[in-house]
């Protein structure tokens, strides 16, 4: 009972945190923006047109962008940690994001070189094929290499090395580009419209539900693969559609906003710990509303910090990220020596 | 073989389609207990991997309640069959009670959430393996035997019909050795459960079995009751032993013997001299004990480590040339000693009062408490 209380603690909390912080991105910017007239302009009968239109065209589709794509993060990375039994497993440490961005840009610069426009699904399409690419080599990867470190170790360089043909790849591209090129492949949630919004609510939420509908399995999949075989669990088909999931919450993200450090390894840590369970049931909800308060707060200071100039994504979340995961590592090796 | 209830048919198993015990029959009924031996590596785990389909069989067939494990689908098996591996897990945030709860996975339903006939067989699992006061308990933080009843509990919950464990109670002191094995003894008794097991402890598995199978190169070399394995020198071949001594009878262990003429002559019985015997061992010293009957329970620790016993059939009568031996010995050695009490040594055993005053007067007789000073 006194279990049932703290997940409903943790629940509204998160909720209350999602709300306010989405509100907080609507109001402060440049133009802030006061908070009696979030409603009239959300009614669309603001007297202001111009802050009016830099909350529905701008604000709101970046905060719910930041939103979206946070929690999908978040549950790409709790899938990998499940998949590797491996806390510091995600999209990011293990070169997946790295891959998606490579393949991402491969096709943008492409795609200009032929003036093609991009849609979203395309990108998210070049994003899944780069994911897929990454993830086949890390999988391959951790045939031969049992420690998980070395493992980590690894993804790491591949997502080096994705970098650096990216940087190539961008340095080469057309002059004009290259700033919005540059900025994407820094990691940002700016420039998001409607349309991408649509695109990744739509992709992210069908996502975020099978994972839900998988919590069973994954529950299973804690023990250990020996016995989640013995539950009844198929394992090959099970590992294949993590696999899949994680790499297409991923790929959303980096299809968006490029690579988003750090998110895929603390907002899981952070929530076990609110939570005090690693039950999938509640887990991966928690993990989404997690993901997206840690984005949006993220995003908020991005933007607003050293305003007009602002900063990547990627600086913020490694500055709130890295610390928690550093924190998290030294006191479960502490637990696991008591 | 309709009334096993478990059997294997030419079961051939390995790894990489390179077979490593071919030819596999072995069979179990309700509420029977089979356990595996042999010696390290010779493939116990992988039968019983292959048993519990973690690894596809190269050959053969396994009957489990009059089906073949091959054509049950995995939730059809993971309700008769449930296992304790050595793999060890680290569950995250869980109590001793969701770990246990997982063993009802087969039972529950899309999203794995417990009914309330769920958390009383989860309840009653714990309560016969007693770690109900485990429930709340964080399962990372819980000693080895505890880890493994939980285990066990675990299992049970699953309700199956065949247990398989993989040497449960290796990380076990001895205390939690027989308790988890009592459990298991009872579970087979009371609810008809079959158990499959593979032991490390020989004695143990003499005493818990219905029916032994040792694993020994590319096959089952024997299959049966444990009277039929242990005998005629079977296991210290089964497992090549070549230093030191096992008695099949009562399982005790010794070191290889101090080799030599003996210096000291014990004589002993009634188990006063089974230390005195492996102190000597431990120092190296050659010694010769006697008169032991062969019903003695100094008998078999004095058979593997004296370098000569003179000894008499059980319930026999000493005769002469026993005496003859012993003073002998006596003569030989550097010094007696006598590890029993004089009041000890009275009827049949008067004989040996009679050797240790031969011994007094040869100036040999020493206290057994001097002897521990000695270096040789």
């Amino acid at each position: 009972m006194r279990k049932h209380k703290r997940y409903c603690t943790a629940f509204i909390l998160l909720f209350i945190l999602t709300l306010f912080l989405l509100i907080l991105n609507l109001c402060i910017g440049s133009v802030s923006v006061p908070l009696l007239e979030i409603p009239k302009i959300l009614a669309g009968n603001s007297s202001d047109a111009v802050s009016g239109d830099i909350v529905i065209q701008i604000r709101i589709p970046r905060a719910l962008a930041a939103a979206i794509l946070g929690g999908a993060l978040a549950l790409s990375g709790y899938l990998l940690q499940t998949f590797f039994h491996n806390p510091i497993a995600s999209p990011f440490t293990l070169g997946i994001s790295s891959g998606a961005k490579l393949v991402v840009a491969l096709v943008m610069v492409a795609s200009l070189g032929y003036s093609v426009h991009l849609s979203s699904w395309m990108m998210i399409l070049a994003a899944f094929a780069g994911s897929m690419l990454c993830m086949g080599f890390v999988i391959l990867a951790s045939r031969v290499i049992n420690q998980m470190s070395m493992l980590i170790v690894s993804g790491v360089m591949i997502g080096y090395i994705c970098s650096a043909v990216t940087d190539f790849v961008v340095t080469f591209a057309d002059d004009e580009n290259i700033v919005n090129l540059h900025n994407w492949s820094q990691g940002s949630f700016s420039g998001i419209t409607w349309d991408n919004v649509a695109v990744m609510a739509l992709v992210v939420a069908a996502a975020a539900l099978c994972v839900f509908l998988l919590s069973k399995p994954i529950s299973a999949y804690q023990l250990g693969e020996v016995y989640a075989r013995n539950m009844g669990l198929n394992v090959r088909t099970f590992r294949m559609l993590l696999v899949i999931l994680s790499s297409i919450l991923s790929a959303c993200v980096t299809a968006f906003a490029g690579p988003v450090s750090f998110v895929g390894i603390a907002v899981p840590h952070l929530v076990k710990s609110l939570l005090g369970t690693a039950r999938p049931l509640l887990m991966i909800p928690a993990c989404f509303l997690g993901g997206a308060v840690f984005c949006l707060f993220c995003d908020l200071l991005a933007r607003t910090m050293f305003a007009p100039t602002e900063l990547s994504i990627s600086t913020a979340t490694a500055i709130f990220g890295a610390p928690v995961v550093i924190y998290i590592m030294i006191h479960r090796k502490k637990e696991r020596h008591a | 073989m309709d009334d096993f209830y478990f059997y294997t048919e030419g079961l051939t198993v390995g790894y990489h389609g390179v077979p490593l015990i071919k030819n596999i029959r072995i069979h179990l009924k309700k509420g029977e207990i089979l356990t595996l031996i042999g010696p390290n590596g010779a493939g116990k785990t992988t039968i019983l991997r292959s048993i519990i389909r973690q690894l596809t069989p190269l050959g053969g067939i396994v009957w489990l309640d009059g089906k073949q494990t091959a054509q049950l689908s995995g939730k059809e098996l993971s309700r008769k069959l449930s296992v304790v591996l050595t793999e060890r897990i680290q569950p995250e945030l869980m109590t001793c009670e969701d770990v246990v709860a997982t063993g009802r996975y087969p039972y529950t339903g899309k999203f794995g959430v417990l009914t309330e006939k769920d958390r009383d067989i989860v309840q009653e699992s714990m309560e016969l393996v007693h770690i109900a006061e485990l429930k709340d308990q964080d399962f990372t933080k819980i000693s080895d035997g505890q880890k493994q009843r939980v285990m066990l509990a675990r299992a049970l919950c699953q309700q199956p019909d065949l247990l398989v464990l993989d040497e449960p109670t290796s990380f076990l002191d001895i205390r939690y050795k027989l308790e988890f094995l009592s459990i298991l003894q009872t579970m087979a008794r009371t609810r008809k459960l079959s158990v499959l097991m593979s032991l490390h402890e020989l004695d143990l598995a003499g005493r818990i079995s219905d029916k032994i199978a040792c694993v020994r190169g590319d096959r089952i070399d024997r299959f049966g009751t444990p009277e039929e394995i242990f005998t005629g020198g079977y296991l210290p071949n089964l497992y090549q032993m070549t230093v030191g001594s096992y008695d099949e009878l009562t399982g005790n262990l010794e070191l290889p013997r101090a080799e030599g003429d003996p210096e000291i002559l014990v004589i002993a019985g009634n188990g006063t001299g089974t230390g005195v015997f492996r102190k000597f061992q431990r120092q190296g010293v050659p010694f010769a004990a006697g008169i032991l009957w062969e019903n003695d329970p100094d008998y078999s620790s004095a058979h593997a480590l004296a370098a000569e016993v003179v000894s008499v059939k059980a319930f026999h009568r000493i005769t002469p040339s026993e005496i003859e031996r012993m003073k002998h010995l006596a003569e030989q050695c550097r010094y007696v000693i006598c590890t029993l009490k004089p009041e000890e040594m009275t009827d049949l055993a008067a004989d040996l009062k009679t050797i240790a005053a031969y011994a007094e007067s040869l100036g040999k007789l020493t206290p057994p408490e001097r002897i521990s000073g000695f270096s040789y």
